[in-house]
């Protein structure tokens, strides 16, 4: 299949299991958490183990009212919650699945993929803005002040994966991986994927640096005025943005649809997700949460310098192979 | 007539926030007027009186033998505490004589509610401190389970789980056989057993630490200036517990120490309730070993309430309640109600600290202060 008929049916398939697995995501974690919890989790909802909690939550918040507060800003306030699904989703566009199929396998997929992922972010700034709430304000400054922050070391380890394999190309940096994942380069691999995780919980909102979101402080942050389905957008952008750079790790460090021939490349791809997204929940639901200048002193004291010599060693390991 | 508007005086650039009285971690409805420069607290001035339910006036419209299990919703997390100082109160002012039996049963009823109590406020400060949507739910789920063994050893013995009803002015109702003594054996070395667990999710933890060592310092003076009581003095070094400064019922006979830390922040008070939690749990082994034999209850079944009448006259008891010294003022004009009842709330001592603690920090330490002071807002408005 070749044209816009199958970049169509491609995507339209990547968009399909991408929000079923979104919204399977939140079932996963909430039996996940409640394992961590002593608890049993959904369990009411469809046999075996409430299967169909998901589809009755998605079903809940579309019948729910749907708020616009009076002193909010009409456009911003119900424009936010697309600003922050859509970028999410489509940064899985550029995740190669098999060896030359992506939706779209653009020389710099890399960087388009990074730069989607953090356009999420202006949507939070947009929620927190427009709904012109105090909690919802003091929420959106915060994430300036992290996202300004924490993009940066960020980026720098994102680079070494493209050092490595010399391109911007997706599907090249996870064929560049067939001898070595690149999380198995000594020392600089390892590093690399250690910042990367950290700014990643960070960037996308989990405990224990999710400062952001803060509803023991902030109640609900950004999305405290909101409520329906658009606060369903704003859950949903949330795992996506989750999964997206689960998948983003997988495909740059753990050799993405790399693995034994015995099964496709793409349920390799779906299990490094998988495996990433559940040590996201394990980190998730047992740690405290930082305060917000004790994470912008990590990122500026340690993860900063840590990711710039990092990546000073990729190039050097790089230039004298 | 409407309720006057409130103006919030403030200076240019700061920000006014209400925090409460609805909020998850103002524990219950506190309400905090913040005033805020960026993230950092200015100005904190705590509002109550959302919980007020009167109960000081109602105390002189029902008999004295009525009374006990209305104070059982004033510090709703040790209710037991409240009736326990007011009955002492009434028969200190009665001279009413309580049998050995019913002195210990009343302790041990105390003490294995200053552990659940404390649990609970671990629970609530890893909600504080972690959030509903992270590892703070896990501590505190952690918590809870232990709670809830605590809450059915309670149901067994007075067949409710938490506002017991066990005190009466004279004794206590519910006594202890041997199968429950050994469940309750049981139970507390159980529940030690999953102490060093909920020290490795909160107090073992790096980030706990960090939230906690050096916030909301109280030093000794202030402590000593501000009336604060309970755990939160002992933190600021100064060692004193109601159970040992004035023994009440079982407590002269028993042998405990008193956790003490110098530091005044909120890890110290966390390490003084923790070290209770344990204090605690050995005191209910001991009180079960040494439980005397004989009658829980010396007086007369009681038939009609407003028979029972005090001599005139006025008298102040404390009970070291798990959030300090609760103290019963009783003035009695000689019939069958109190005349005047007045509750010295340690909760409502310990949140004088508030303003002054708040100011310098930033929005996240306010709740990291609020939890590890361990507020009850019944037990503070009453």
């Amino acid at each position: 299949m070749t044209g816009w008929l199958g970049a169509l049916v491609l995507s339209a398939t990547v968009l399909l299991v991408a929000m079923t697995i979104v919204a399977y995501l939140t079932w996963i974690e909430r039996k996940v958490a409640a394992r961590f919890q002593n608890r049993i989790g959904p369990y009411q909802v469809g046999v075996p183990h409430g299967w169909l909690q998901p589809l009755a939550d998605v079903l809940k918040l579309i019948v729910k009212e749907d708020i616009t507060p009076r002193s909010a800003d009409p456009l911003l306030f119900n424009l936010a919650p697309v600003m922050v699904v859509a970028p999410a989703l489509i940064g899985f566009a550029f995740i190669p699945l098999a060896p030359g199929l992506a939706v779209v396998d653009h020389p710099y997929s890399y960087l388009f993929f990074t730069a989607f992922a953090s356009l999420t972010l202006l949507g939070i700034f947009a929620a927190g803005w427009s709904s012109n709430n105090k909690y919802a304000l003091l929420s959106a400054l915060r994430m300036v002040a992290m996202v300004a922050s924490y993009e940066i070391p960020l980026l720098l380890t994102l680079l070494v994966p493209a050092v490595f394999a010399g391109s911007f190309r997706l599907t090249d940096v996870v064929e560049a991986q067939r001898g070595l994942w690149f999380i198995a380069a000594p020392v600089v691999g390892q590093v690399a994927f250690l910042v990367f995780l950290v700014c990643a919980l960070a960037e996308g909102n989990k405990v224990p640096l999710d400062l952001i979101e803060a509803e023991s402080e902030l109640i609900a942050a950004y999305n405290v005025e909101y409520s329906g389905i658009k606060f369903a957008l704003f859950y949903a952008g949330e795992y996506a943005h989750t999964l997206a750079i689960c998948a983003l790790a997988a495909t740059v460090f753990l050799g993405g649809y790399l693995g034994p021939a015995f099964l496709p490349g793409v349920v390799w791809l779906l299990l490094k997700i998988l495996v990433l997204f559940l040590g996201v929940l394990w980190i998730r639901w047992s740690l405290l949460r930082v305060r917000i200048d004790q994470a912008l002193r990590l990122n500026w004291m340690v993860l900063l310098p840590i990711a710039l010599v990092n990546l000073l060693a990729a190039a050097w390991w790089v230039a004298r192979s | 007539m409407s309720a006057p508007i409130e103006v919030v005086e403030r200076e240019f650039g700061e920000l006014a926030l209400n925090m409460g009285p609805q909020h998850p971690s103002t524990h219950g409805v506190l309400r905090l007027i913040l005033h805020l420069s960026g993230e950092t607290v200015v100005k904190a001035d705590p509002s109550i009186g959302y919980l007020h339910r009167g109960v000081e006036k109602l105390s002189e419209h029902l008999a004295y033998d009525q009374l006990a299990p209305v104070y059982e919703r004033d510090d709703y997390l040790a209710p037991t505490a409240n009736s326990h100082a007011y009955c002492l109160a009434v028969e200190a002012l009665g001279k009413i004589e309580v049998p050995p039996r019913g002195r210990w049963m009343r302790a041990f009823v105390a003490e294995w509610q200053r552990v659940s109590s404390h649990l609970v406020w671990l629970g609530t400060l890893g909600l504080d401190l972690g959030g509903a949507l992270g590892g703070g739910t896990t501590l505190y789920m952690h918590c809870f389970r232990e709670r809830e063994k605590i809450l059915d050893l309670l149901e067994e013995l007075t067949g409710t789980r938490y506002h017991t009803n066990m005190n009466m002015i004279g004794g206590c109702r519910y006594d202890l056989d041997g199968a429950m003594a050994a469940k309750s054996v049981a139970l507390s070395a159980e529940i030690a057993r999953a102490l060093p667990e909920l020290h490795a999710l909160a107090g073992d933890t790096g980030i706990f630490r960090e939230r906690t060592e050096g916030v909301g310092v109280i030093t000794k003076d202030l402590a000593l200036s501000l009336g604060v009581t309970g755990p939160t003095l002992r933190a600021s070094g100064f060692p004193t517990d109601i159970r040992t400064a004035a023994p009440y019922d079982a407590y002269p006979e028993l042998r405990f120490e008193i956790p003490v830390r110098q530091a005044g922040d909120a890890l110290a008070r966390y390490q003084v309730r923790m070290d209770e939690i344990a204090i605690s749990l050995r005191l209910v082994d001991a009180i079960v070993e040494g439980l005397p034999p004989g009658p829980l209850f010396s007086r007369k079944p009681i038939k009609n309430p407003k028979a029972t009448k005090l001599p005139a006259g006025e008298t102040y008891v404390a009970v070291e309640s798990p959030r300090g010294e609760l103290g019963f003022h009783l003035v009695s004009d000689g019939t069958a109600q109190p005349l005047r009842l007045k509750i010295n709330a340690p909760s409502f001592a310990n949140l004088q600290a508030v303003p002054h603690l708040l100011p310098g920090g930033l929005v996240a330490d306010v709740v990291a202060i609020l939890g590890s002071l361990d507020p009850v807002m019944g037990d503070v408005d009453r």
